[in-house]
């Protein structure tokens, strides 16, 4: 298939940009995507009329567009859908290939992600009103209703839900996709190397009957989308600590920050540590580590040089293989200085005498290596003998854990925030600690690895209580 | 006029300014202290353009480091000049003097626009810098030229630069929302036939009101690099292809280098500016080696060299790149297109804040 244009979508209309730039495929000089770039004034004209896009959302009921959004996801998996300008169909191999080309992504690992995906598009009742806890869609038809007994109406809090999209994992796009049968249309900025999957995702709707205008894409620079975290009603965006500490005051925006995701065995539970490795080893590197929910620190009462040991040697058995190569589960970087980065940081923290990577006794070469033109990161375990390590807290974006040895009573304490912690453990008073313990997102108590998580529960925001907002009302006896 | 018409045109601008700007009787004390100190007389050795690679780069900080007077031609002593700044975010700013260069170099622009888009006896509002700034007398000249009036609104640049630097950027769209609430009352409340502005001031416009709605039926604009998509932007969107959208590129130091806004559409919006010649020339030299012109269809950095009874500057290096371009049957001589700060694919540049 030769290289697509990927145009901006203005409320669902094509827009070929003067401005634009060519993705190669990773590794070599062969164009991938021309992609449009919009101008950050152009962005927040739009922005000014969304209102419209929301109009045309409206005139399906709730059980109409979750007919829409359950057929999309089936078009997501399955279909030949339009890509570019010029009447071409991708399909779902061709998506594989495309984003496999741009992102780095394993073959493997994106038929992995794209099932979840198409998996969220069928569970979208379930979502909602996990998220809602239990209102019916009529509420948000007519404005009001009941819930429980109790009369409760919702307005929503924007016009649009704009998402700063990142280059490294399609799996994000989950989150705007309930947006759409919640009536609030969605402006999206992909990153560079990764148009492919909210297009397809657009495009899957579209053809499934969601009005066009529900939609809006915009490539652009980092102006671009400045002006859309300024201007949009409400913004996901991805970033690091400083990202989120700039906008938490700011109840437009939600950051999806780093995950500090752990997994930890209560001293009930630490004499059984081998049956929880393979756990341990999911949770590390599921998604080739690349996600918030991603195991980053292994806490245990004691055998915290067992378990290292254990987990590298598993962990070792993840190597750099060909894109196409069903067996492949870590991914190449997108941009090669991001590993390079992310290898020295590392390097940095074991400087220190307290932390050692253990892991270096059982891989084949360096952390970082090259194939195929691309840059790799190889699976790290690094033993950390206490919080007060560098490395004891941080989270790459490949299969990097610390293991640290904590007595259970000061794991509250030291620990901190955490998107996701499963605790292995049986005993309740430590389980309800935990349970009250207001920096965990979710907890998982006994063998979960902390990348399974449930759409209808959410880990980190609820979409609804970000869009729509309760309000009281009346009618008089006589309206 | 034919290419080797403007070439001679030139010449003869040369010869004439060094005459001008190197004699005991019109020469400012700057440039005659300049050649005793050299040692060379460039009324002798500079002959044509071509000779003007003799003399080194102009550096602006002698704007800020020598005294006004000192730029002050003999020929006008006695005669109080203007004094306009540039640039200036902390500091003292650099400084030209000037009398008439300004009415001058917007007489020539006006006669290159048209009737239909900048009637004649029509009010004008200029939503920019004002304060020390040729360009706020500039305009007004220009509407007064064209036999109307014109209304002004403020923004400093200065403020807004520091604002970006200490990445302030509420407070920018704040500033900017200040600006713009009283751009918009003077336009809804006065006729108004034409404006100027930067381009992010007028996209800022365009976001309230319909610019067109409002009378409006041509706008110069200058001060910021545009890419071809921001340009189509801007005469497309913004000003609903009803106004005619004129870009130009200049500053304090040069004048004002225009282009041809009817054929933006059939060339991409791709602008391509054409110097003030014989007044300024803008040349496209190889950044690495600058007596080397750039060949047609090439980025490099852009040159700058004024060549007025009021101030003669050689060789200035601008802080922009652009394409050298072919000239045009309109204007014979070199245009410079695509401008963008220069650097702007290797460095961040605060630019285009306005």
């Amino acid at each position: 298939m030769i290289a697509p244009h990927i145009p901006i979508l203005r409320q669902g209309q094509v827009y070929k940009s003067l401005d634009t730039q060519t993705v190669n495929k990773l590794g070599s000089d062969e164009p991938a995507a021309e992609i449009s770039f919009a101008c950050a004034d152009m962005i927040k004209y739009d922005i000014q009329n969304m209102g419209s896009a929301r109009e045309a959302l409206k005139k399906f009921s709730g059980e109409e567009l979750v007919e829409i959004t359950k057929k999309a996801g089936e078009l997501f998996l399955n279909g030949d859908l339009p890509i570019g300008t010029e009447g071409e169909l991708q399909s779902p191999e061709d998506y594989v290939f495309s984003l496999a080309a741009t992102s780095g992504l394993p073959h493997s690992l994106i038929r992995f992600n794209m099932r979840r995906l198409g998996g969220l598009f069928g569970q979208i009742d379930d979502i909602f009103k996990g998220l809602s806890r239990g209102l019916e869609w009529s509420v948000l038809d007519r404005g009001y209703g009941e819930q429980g007994g109790a009369p409760v109406s919702f307005s929503p809090t924007t016009n649009e839900l704009a998402v700063i999209l990142p280059s490294n994992s399609p799996a994000v796009n989950a989150l705007w996709i309930p947006a759409i049968a919640m009536k609030v249309p969605v402006l999206l900025k992909p990153g560079r190397e990764e148009p492919w999957t909210p297009w397809r995702i657009i495009q899957a709707f579209i053809k499934a009957g969601c009005p066009p205008e529900a939609f809006s894409l915009y490539p652009t620079q980092h102006d671009g989308s400045g002006a859309i975290i300024r201007r949009a009603g409400r913004v996901m965006l991805f970033g690091d600590d400083s990202t989120v500490k700039q906008y938490e005051n700011d109840e437009r925006v939600e950051v999806h920050g780093t995950g500090y995701s752990k997994f930890v065995i209560g001293e009930d539970e630490i004499e059984n540590w081998e049956s929880y490795i393979d756990s341990m080893v999911e949770s590390v590197s599921a998604n080739s580590g690349r996600s918030c929910i991603c195991t980053s620190t292994i806490v245990v009462p004691k055998y915290g040089d067992e378990i290292a040991h254990a987990l590298s040697k598993k962990l070792c058995e993840i190597k750099p293989l060909p894109q196409d190569d069903p067996e492949a589960k870590l991914s190449g970087f997108a941009n090669p200085k991001f590993a390079e980065w992310i290898d020295e940081a590392v390097e940095e923290g074991l400087q220190s005498d307290g932390a050692r990577d253990i892991t270096a006794d059982y891989r084949d070469g360096a952390r970082f290596v090259e194939r195929d033109g691309m840059n790799y990161l190889q699976p790290t375990i690094v033993r950390v003998d206490s919080f007060d390590e560098d490395l004891a807290l941080r989270e790459f974006l490949f299969p990097f854990a610390s293991v640290v040895e904590c007595p259970q009573s000061d794991v509250v304490e030291k620990t901190g925030y955490s998107l996701v912690m499963t605790a292995v453990t049986k005993d309740v008073e430590w389980i309800n600690e935990l349970f009250d313990h207001p920096e965990i997102e979710r907890l998982n108590i006994g063998n979960v690895p902390t990348n399974r998580i449930s759409w209808n529960q959410p880990h980190e925001g609820n979409l609804f209580d970000f869009l729509y907002t309760r309000r009281s009302f009346a009618f008089a006896e006589s309206a | 006029m034919t290419v080797d018409e403007a070439k001679a045109q030139l010449d003869e601008r040369v010869r004439e300014m060094m005459s001008w700007h190197f004699s005991e009787e019109t020469g400012c004390p700057f440039w005659l202290d300049w050649k005793s100190e050299t040692g060379w007389d460039p009324r002798e050795e500079v002959k044509s353009y071509d000779d003007i690679v003799k003399f080194p780069h102009f550096q602006d900080e002698w704007l800020r480091d020598e005294k006004n007077e000192r730029f002050v031609p003999n020929a006008y002593k006695g005669r109080p000049f203007n004094v306009f700044e540039t640039g200036g975010t902390t500091g003292l700013p650099k400084q030209r003097v000037g009398w008439d260069d300004y009415k001058h170099d917007y007489e020539q622009f006006s006669e290159q626009l048209s009737e239909e888009f900048f009637p004649k006896g029509g009010n004008w509002i200029m939503v920019g810098p004002t304060g020390p700034r040729r360009l706020r007398l500039a305009v007004e000249h220009l509407a007064n030229v064209r036999g109307g009036s014109c209304y002004h609104v403020d923004l400093d640049p200065r403020w807004v630069k520091r604002l970006i630097k200490r990445k302030e950027l509420d407070q920018v769209e704040r500033y900017q929302a200040h600006v713009m609430t009283q751009a918009v009352e003077i336009i809804k409340h006065r006729d108004i036939s034409c404006i100027f502005t930067t381009p992010r001031l007028l996209a800022s416009i365009g976001e309230r009101i319909s610019i067109s709605d409002h009378g409006i039926k041509g706008c110069f604009c200058g001060g910021t690099s545009m890419t071809p998509e921001y340009v189509r932007f801007l005469q497309e969107e913004v000003l609903e292809s009803r106004a005619q959208f004129v870009p130009t590129y200049g500053n304090t130091l040069m004048g004002l280098a225009v282009s041809i806004p009817s054929e933006l559409p059939e060339k991409g919006y791709s602008v391509t500016y054409y110097a003030p010649q014989p007044r300024a020339v803008l040349r496209i030299v190889d950044a690495d080696n600058t007596e080397v012109t750039k060949e047609y269809g090439e980025y490099g950095r852009v040159e700058l060299t004024t060549l007025s009874h009021e101030f003669f500057m050689p060789r200035f290096l601008e802080r922009d790149e652009a394409i050298r371009r072919k000239p045009h049957e309109k204007y014979a001589w070199d245009g410079v297109g695509d401008v963008r700060p220069f650097g702007a694919l290797t460095k961040k540049v605060i630019e285009g804040v306005y």
